[in-house]
């Protein structure tokens, strides 16, 4: 029940993605008297304000900006399509995106990784199952920052765990953080770890909407663990999983935090593993605002296409029970 | 030992508070100086945590003068600094009083962010590379807090275990890179290095370098990056080739780990840091081994002189008392509590004898290059813009990875192209 409901919020967590879930009909407005609309437009007004002057009107400045040359201080002056002209012939900006989508694809595949876990986590006469779920929720809620600190030294290449680990059956690690490619699948793994414990939340509530008369009677019929799995968990799991995939890709083409944190400003492999957001930041750290401003919109216009095109396959896969 | 710097510091600061008490009343800039029943909340914005007891010391010092000024510390780390600062600039929400720095000082000047200093302020107490520095369109606008060259740190225990000499006065590059190359050699098994030293900014190494063969960063008149220059090529292909033989540790291992912890930890021999890294190393663990050697020479001596500055946001809602607290941060008795308490080299001329008592190492190595062979820390209107550049393309030309003379040939365009958008 409570998981067929999801989609919807993931459409409004996601602003940008407009189209409607399934399912969902339009009011009747006619049915409301004035006072009545009076009233309802009085209790949305506080919660409207606030998303009207935190989320429309920034997302409507940014666009605005994007189209100007905004320095340090000075005022924004209207210089049209540059931005985007001198964005679109700037390798970076493909360098940022394909890290952008490598994060992303990593993010994606914790998601059977929660999978897995949650119907391990949810076996029926599991102990310590709530010990279990806090002590994967705990990475979600500490701070990045502080994460990332912990991940440093373990990733540090000269005096890190892991290659302290690895010397000991005489291979020598490379510098995780600060060498192609490998920094973009460091910066990944430590993304999965962080996604499990909310995947993993989201999925445990979902596995125990399962009506447990399928599970009987599917025993009944004689279908083992794995077939149940396959042919009743996963069915029925469908809208849990389809909520975790929108937001997983949502959250990971905001990467940024992590890939600070992580990699430090210093970092020669930086501008290799940058993710879209952190383009943002560099130029707009670097004085050169409404550049900025134009990648944030494609950030944007990348994150509606996805969420989008998701809302659109979910067709095929997901079932609504 | 500590006890006489307190008792002698004191003293000079109640002679000090004297002295500028009657010099303020005979020549008649009284009108500059707030009333002491001043009463007012201003903040003041900095980055160096390591320097904030000092800086809270100032602050108590000050209120003994004006008890009704209330003085918030706003202390955000380097790194996001002047992200911060820009936007508190942009909406008019900038700290009253703040630290800024050469590279960012036009930019907030030229968009008239900052409030010219008052008359209590006398040019002449302060080096005049700093006033330059912090001089836009014939005005100064901050007050100099502090100064920093650059040299040579070194840590005597690693010297003796790898059997090399001590650095001494007038030594070479060739030197320099001998006996790194030979402790990282005699050392490997236990993963040290002979030199470890900052390149994501180019005052702790590439700069001098530059310098010292004889290139330049940008011309005197700001208009041309110097960077193609063959002698500036050749300041940075030093570095290359430290790095290339393993004197120093891959740019992946100082990213990994930041140099002042490779020398903290005694991990390297020779670390190139300026003097704002005293008040750390003095609380480090190797502070019994430590000692100090002028940059070694290149072609020339040389090392980019570089201070900070106090400067009052012009918009600040409580003028009157941010500037009273910038002309007290400006003041000699300031000057003494940071350098006696190891914080910084204060600017304040002849004020710096306690910071050099500060250390059991010879500080005075600092303000003889200071004296003898210090050039102006490059800087234009935008310097973040072309220090984007540099941080950009330099690690190529550091690791390898490109031959130096075509990285160096990309930053030399690249930032011509910028400082031609300044004129």
């Amino acid at each position: 029940m409570t998981s067929v409901e999801r989609p919807k919020r993931a459409g409004v967590a996601a602003p940008l993605a407009t189209p409607a879930p399934p399912g969902r009909s339009p009011r009747k407005h006619s049915r409301w008297s004035g006072g009545e609309l009076g009233w309802a437009a009085f209790f949305v007004l506080p919660l409207f304000t606030g998303v009207v002057v935190f989320y429309l009107w920034p997302i409507v400045r940014n666009a605005y900006l994007s189209f100007t040359t905004f320095g340090a201080f000075s005022d924004a002056k209207f210089t049209g399509v540059k931005n985007y002209v001198e964005l679109s012939a700037d390798p970076m900006l493909w360098r940022s995106m394909l890290n952008t989508f490598i994060y992303v694809g990593f993010l994606l595949l914790g998601i059977p990784i929660a999978l897995v876990v949650a119907s391990l986590l949810n076996r029926p006469g599991l102990k310590f199952s709530k010990v279990y779920r806090t002590a994967f929720f705990l990475p979600y809620v500490a701070m990045p920052a502080a994460i990332s600190m912990v991940w440093r030294v373990i990733f540090n290449g000269n005096f890190g765990v892991f290659n302290y680990l690895l010397s000991l059956i005489g291979i020598r690690g490379p510098n995780w953080l600060s060498t192609e490619w490998v920094a973009l699948m460091a910066v990944g793994l430590v993304g999965i770890w962080i996604a499990l414990g909310f995947n993993l939340i989201i999925l445990s509530a979902g596995i125990t909407g399962i009506p447990p008369e399928m599970y009987e009677a599917s025993a009944l019929d004689g279908a083992t663990g794995l077939r149940q799995f396959f042919a009743i968990t996963l069915p029925l799991l469908s809208p849990s999983i389809f909520f975790v995939s929108v937001m997983t890709v949502i959250t990971g083409f905001q990467l940024f935090d992590l890939l600070y944190a992580l990699m430090g400003t210093s970092n020669p492999q930086i501008n290799n593993t940058q993710s879209l957001v952190y383009l943002f930041f560099a130029h707009f750290q670097a004085g050169d605002k409404g550049y900025a401003a134009a990648v944030g919109v494609i950030i944007m216009i990348l994150v509606g296409i996805f969420t989008l095109l998701q809302f659109r396959l979910q067709k095929k896969w997901v079932t609504y029970a | 030992m500590r006890k006489i710097f307190l008792a002698a510091s004191a003293s000079v600061a109640a002679v000090a508070l004297l002295a500028s008490c009657t010099s303020g009343g005979a020549n008649g800039s009284g009108d500059d100086v707030a009333d002491a029943s001043l009463s007012a909340e201003i903040s003041y914005g900095f980055w160096d945590a390591s320097q904030q007891p000092a800086m809270e010391q100032i602050v108590a010092d000050f209120n003994e003068e004006y008890p009704n000024i209330k003085i918030t510390s706003q202390v955000t780390p380097y790194t996001n600094y002047f992200t911060k600062l820009q936007t508190q600039g942009s909406s008019d929400t900038l700290p009253d009083v703040f630290w800024i720095n050469g590279p960012n000082f036009q930019l907030y000047a030229s968009n008239d962010l900052l409030a010219p200093v008052t008359d209590a302020i006398d040019p002449a107490d302060y080096p005049e590379a700093l006033n330059d520095l912090y001089t836009f369109d014939g005005e100064q606008y901050a007050v100099p807090k502090d100064f920093d060259t650059v040299a040579v740190f070194y840590n005597k225990a690693i010297f003796d275990k790898a059997g090399v000499e001590y650095p001494t006065e007038g030594w070479t590059w060739d030197e320099f890179h001998t006996k790194a190359k030979a402790i990282s050699d005699a050392l490997a098994a236990e993963g040290i290095f002979g030199t470890a030293s900052g390149l994501s900014g180019g005052q702790e190494m590439y700069y001098n370098t530059i310098l010292q063969a004889g290139g330049y960063v940008i011309s005197e008149d700001g208009v041309t990056s110097g960077y193609d220059d063959p002698k500036s090529i050749a300041g940075l292909q030093f570095i290359a080739d430290l790095i290339a033989d393993g004197s120093s540790p891959s740019l992946s291992g100082l990213s990994d780990t930041t140099p002042d912890q490779w020398f903290v930890n005694g991990k390297s021999g020779m670390f190139w840091t300026g003097t704002w890294s005293n008040a750390q190393l003095l609380a480090s663990p190797i502070v019994d081994s430590i000692g100090l050697a002028p940059l070694p020479k290149g072609e020339r001596e040389a090392t980019v002189i570089h201070g900070l500055a106090n400067a009052v946001a012009s918009g600040s809602k409580e003028l009157a008392a941010a500037q009273a607290f910038q002309n007290y941060l400006g003041s000699e008795e300031a000057a003494l509590t940071q350098a006696e308490m190891g914080a910084a080299n204060p600017a304040f001329n002849e004020s710096q004898d306690d910071f050099i008592a500060s250390a059991p190492w010879d500080l005075q190595v600092f303000l003889d290059e200071a004296d003898n062979f210090s050039f102006p820390y490059p800087a234009s209107l935008n310097t973040a813009e072309w220090n984007k550049v540099e941080n950009d393309l330099l690690p190529d030309a550091f690791s390898g990875r490109r031959p130096v003379e075509d990285v160096a040939a990309e930053i030399a365009d690249k930032m011509n192209a910028i400082l031609a958008g300044e004129q």
